[in-house]
């Protein structure tokens, strides 16, 4: 029996991984019963040797699939062992690896096996079990099932913590090509629904303290990234669209992983695009935390994010005139477009200048990459940057001032003239 | 000039603070046993902890300091870094001398200190709320034996008793000879002498619950299947996951 269990949960961690969400924070989920589990702003608890982090138990249910996604390696047309668990032993597993402090909460997804409602039965009926049977009040994400009914994504909301349906690739002509039998409305309905019903009951809640809670961590998406020559740009305008529209919690970006010898992908050795995946989350992180609009960042004249310097500093030395701005003076707003500054600094900088005015070595402290802010700020200091610098000239300078994590040998090329 | 010399202890660090301030010594240089190191040029003097002078100081504090402001120096104090009394000591003259909160002044030396480590002592305490891995014993104790870099037990506590509301557990910290027990009503602070291998974590097979094995195989296998080979990053594994913790993490042990 373990041998079993233990083949099985190789097969479906092994299919599940390429879903990149593993966040457990948002919920507001307590442990009200004296069961087991708490939630708060999510933990990880180790980290993998790609480097990602591993916060959730991350498993299909089942890699049995009726569709036949190019992307995917549970496609139907794929020859690989097929392996499904049982209800109990998804709640078995999750309980054991909680109550031993490994995981966070269930991540639960699946291949789709007759047809979409039927599938989304099948988590939602684990969900419940766990909540409902063993009091279990640690975190819980379910992938919702495209086309599934409305009727079982609202008891999905009772029992999970989070909720997402991966929209996968980011063009329609993409989508056609490499998963022909699936739609882009099939996605977006249960999407749609659970946003209206997010913001009913949360509503609800406000009035009545006792009503129950629905998916308090909201929905997330993920799209596969340079599978389907998509630009930096259709990516990024989609995203913004998301987040405007569905309220989501979080965008994923996944670059892409080449599993097959599909003649229409990326074919098996070519690299994973993680510099550009890189750069769509630092541009993602922009959008929402910095006060940026998308065509500040990403427009027709600039379809594709650079891979050498960052979108921020990119976007900083394409609008040279606003700058140089001063620390002691300027709002917060206007600090977070340094380069160099980040969204703790930024604050720290804000709550400090209230008691003195700041010179180099007081930002220093505080922790801002003063290599790069220097070119764009002036202090309580006379020294600052008196040249006119050149956009190509604060590019070198700042990188020839720092080594990338990334490009191991980053051997600038020279300009002959 | 004057060194206070105090025996090590949160009350002590506090009495300490007392005495500078009844004494009128602006002055002062607070230091714990253990650090102390006497100098020709300076007269030690040796504090004996009160519990109510330390009482009236931290009173005195909590009037001009928030809730978390106050745990941010406690918190600093866990860090045990051997001078983080003084500086502690620096930045309550800052509350006295303004009759404000310093926080947020960063430009003054220990209140940024004081942000900084106890930034530190908090992301270890993050650290071991995801890194402590219980094992389960015969008789239905869940147990994790810690070596943290700083003494995070007592900010460990609620987290713990919050999440394994219906399970007996126990973290020992190995290097501080102490730990916390759960027994499924509250939290107490116990001091056993562990033999040399439960210590290590490797505990005697036969004290095991006979599922143990199995989960900490399946837990292994899980973490060597959701990795993918293709995105091999060393660097940001080790950034994450420094090897100093590896030796009571199950899914490093091979």
């Amino acid at each position: 029996m373990s041998d079993r269990i233990q083949q099985k949960l190789q097969i479906l961690a092994d299919a599940a991984k390429y879903d990149v969400s593993c966040s457990s924070s948002g919920s507001t989920r307590k442990n009200h019963n004296k069961g087991l589990g708490d939630t708060g702003n999510g933990i990880c608890h180790t980290y993998t040797e790609d480097g990602r982090c591993v916060s959730l138990l991350k498993i299909l249910l089942t890699n049995v699939c009726i569709y036949d996604c190019a992307y995917c390696v549970t496609r139907k047309s794929n020859d690989i062992q097929r392996a499904a668990f049982t209800v109990q032993e998804v709640v078995d597993l999750t309980i054991n690896f909680y109550r031993r402090n490994y995981i966070e909460g269930l991540f639960l997804s699946s291949g789709i096996f007759k047809n979409a409602d039927y599938t989304m039965e099948r988590l939602v009926l684990i969900a419940k079990k766990l909540r409902t049977e063993h009091k279990f009040n640690g975190y819980i994400h379910l992938k919702s099932i495209p086309g599934a009914s409305d009727e079982i994504m609202h008891e999905a909301g009772l029992y999970a913590d989070r909720l997402s349906i991966n929209i996968e690739i980011p063009t329609d002509s993409g989508l056609k090509l490499l998963a022909p039998e699936k739609n882009r409305s099939d996605m977006i309905q249960p999407m749609r629904y659970l946003k209206n019903e997010i913001i009913l009951k949360t509503e609800e809640k406000k009035l009545f303290k006792k009503a129950p809670v629905f998916a308090p961590a909201g929905q997330s998406t993920q799209m596969i990234i340079g599978a389907a020559n998509e630009s930096d740009k259709d990516i990024m305008l989609l995203s913004a669209a998301f987040y405007k529209n569905f309220n989501l919690k979080r965008v994923y970006y996944s670059g892409y992983v080449p599993i097959s010898h599909d003649g229409r992908l990326p074919g098996i050795g070519s690299a994973v695009p993680m510099v550009r995946e890189n750069r769509l989350y630092q541009t993602d992180w922009l959008l929402r935390f910095y006060g940026f609009k998308v065509d500040e960042i990403v427009n027709e004249h600039h379809p594709n994010l650079d891979l050498d310097i960052d979108p921020k500093l990119s976007w900083a030395l394409r609008n040279l005139h606003v700058f140089p701005i001063d620390i002691n003076k300027a709002d917060i707003q206007q600090i977070l477009r340094v380069p160099g500054i980040g969204l703790q600094s930024a604050q720290k900088i804000i709550s400090a200048r209230r008691f003195q005015k700041l010179n180099w070595e007081h930002l220093k402290k505080i922790g801002l990459a003063v290599n790069r802010a220097k070119y764009f700020i002036t202090c309580s200091s006379n020294q600052y940057e008196r040249r006119d610098l050149t956009e190509m000239r604060i590019k070198q300078f700042i990188l020839s001032g720092s080594d990338s994590k990334y490009l191991k040998t980053s051997s600038q090329q020279l300009t002959l003239f | 000039m004057i060194t206070l010399i105090y025996d090590g202890s949160w009350n002590g660090l506090l009495t300490s603070v007392f005495e500078a301030y009844e004494r009128k010594l602006s002055d002062a240089l607070i230091e714990p046993e253990q650090h102390h190191q006497p100098s020709m040029f300076r007269a030690g003097l040796r504090v004996y902890t009160d519990e109510t002078k330390a009482q009236r100081v931290w009173k005195g504090l909590k009037k001009y300091l928030a809730a978390d402001t106050c745990l941010q120096l406690y918190a600093a104090y866990l860090s045990e870094i051997p001078d983080i009394g003084q500086t502690i000591y620096q930045y309550m003259q800052q509350v006295f001398k303004r009759q404000a909160s310093p926080e947020g002044d960063y430009a003054n030396a220990a209140v940024l200190r004081i942000a900084q480590v106890s930034k530190m002592v908090h992301r270890e305490k993050h650290r071991m709320e995801a890194f402590i891995r219980f094992q389960l014993t015969q008789d239905g104790l869940y147990y994790a034996g810690i070596e943290p870099d700083f003494n995070v037990i007592p900010l460990l506590l609620k987290h713990f008793k919050n999440r394994y509301a219906d399970q007996r557990w126990l973290i020992y910290d190995i290097k501080r000879l102490y730990g916390i027990y759960y027994d499924l009503h509250t939290v107490e602070e116990i001091e056993i002498n562990l033999s040399e291998k439960v210590k290590a974590g490797t505990m005697y097979a036969e004290l095991f619950h006979t599922d143990e094995t199995l989960y900490q195989t399946l837990w292994k296998d899980y973490f060597k299947h959701v990795n993918i080979t293709e995105r091999k990053n060393t660097r940001l594994h080790l950034q994450h996951v420094p090897r100093r913790y590896w030796k009571y993490l199950t899914e490093k042990q091979f």
